[in-house]
């Protein structure tokens, strides 16, 4: 069972309607390494982690729906005032005849999102290095997003979620020292 | 909806995600530290001041949640905004 709760994890604001930024951030809502590959990754592979490894999945997985939370409510702020002229000039002429001002789970390129995205093999350190690969490509993500970003209110929350995928790649190093560990223990008597 | 909130909400809002920032990091922490009682100590504590927080927060500005771990008022009040992402 999962609870929403009615607010964002860390305040998101923008400076300006800016619809070519939100093109660009598209690409952590419906990209490869965005929020919803990371949230569905490690969800679905809690049913075949070991046990010591669970908690952590669903408390990193549960977070990620709250960075797309997130990542739709910048999305919604730098277009909402934007004229269809603005939105054609920022090059989302394309998106706006297809969906209007909806949000679509596609990557920056226009991309829809597809489960080949994200992996699931059944093999705990296999996963796991998966994991850890994923959060370093959101972080790089984020980074070149706050590098093309010129607005400092966007870039404070940019920031926060590029630190979260730092802790969340640490964490994931430590599951997998933890299995290591078990591992070794298993198999002296 | 937007802009015609009180600067009191956006305080006490503020002041819950501080104090879940430090329970949504607790918690990974422990999930791979499960021993560090310190932590835990540290854990309850901020999750005691949720609870004051969120009943701060609801009394004034309706239910944080819904399927019954937050009151209702009369009429249900849970499809008033404003939503996350209009504020």
């Amino acid at each position: 069972m999962w609870i929403y709760e009615k607010k964002l994890q860390y305040p998101v604001r923008v400076s300006t309607c800016n619809p070519r930024l939100a093109k660009f951030l598209i690409e952590q809502y419906g990209g490869a390494d965005g929020e919803l590959a990371a949230a569905l990754r490690y969800l679905n592979q809690r049913y075949s982690i070991p046990d010591k490894v669970i908690g952590l999945l669903t408390d990193i997985g549960t977070e990620e729906f709250a960075h797309l939370e997130m990542i739709a409510t910048m999305v919604v702020k730098l277009t909402k005032d934007a004229t269809p002229q603005q939105m054609r000039d920022a090059g989302l002429d394309a998106h706006y005849a297809n969906h209007d001002s909806a949000l679509f789970y596609h990557n920056a390129a226009g991309v829809p999102w597809t489960a080949s995205y994200i992996q699931a093999k059944g093999d705990p350190i296999a996963d796991l290095y998966e994991d850890i690969a994923a959060e370093e490509k959101a972080r790089a993500t984020y980074q070149w997003l706050i590098d093309m970003s010129d607005d400092p209110d966007l870039n404070d929350g940019l920031r926060f979620l590029r630190e979260r995928e730092i802790i969340h790649s640490m964490r994931f190093r430590e599951a997998v020292e933890i299995l290591k560990e078990e591992r070794d223990r298993k198999t002296v008597f | 909806m937007e802009n015609s909130l009180p600067a009191d909400y956006y305080r006490l809002l503020e002041d819950l995600q501080a104090v879940d920032f430090v329970l949504v990091e607790l918690t990974l922490y422990l999930d791979t530290h499960p021993n560090d009682t310190a932590s835990i100590d540290q854990f309850n504590h901020y999750a005691h001041e949720r609870k004051k927080l969120k009943k701060a927060i609801e009394s004034k500005y309706g239910p944080m949640q819904q399927y019954g771990n937050s009151y209702s008022g009369k009429p249900w009040d849970w499809n008033k905004g404003p939503w996350p992402w209009q504020v």
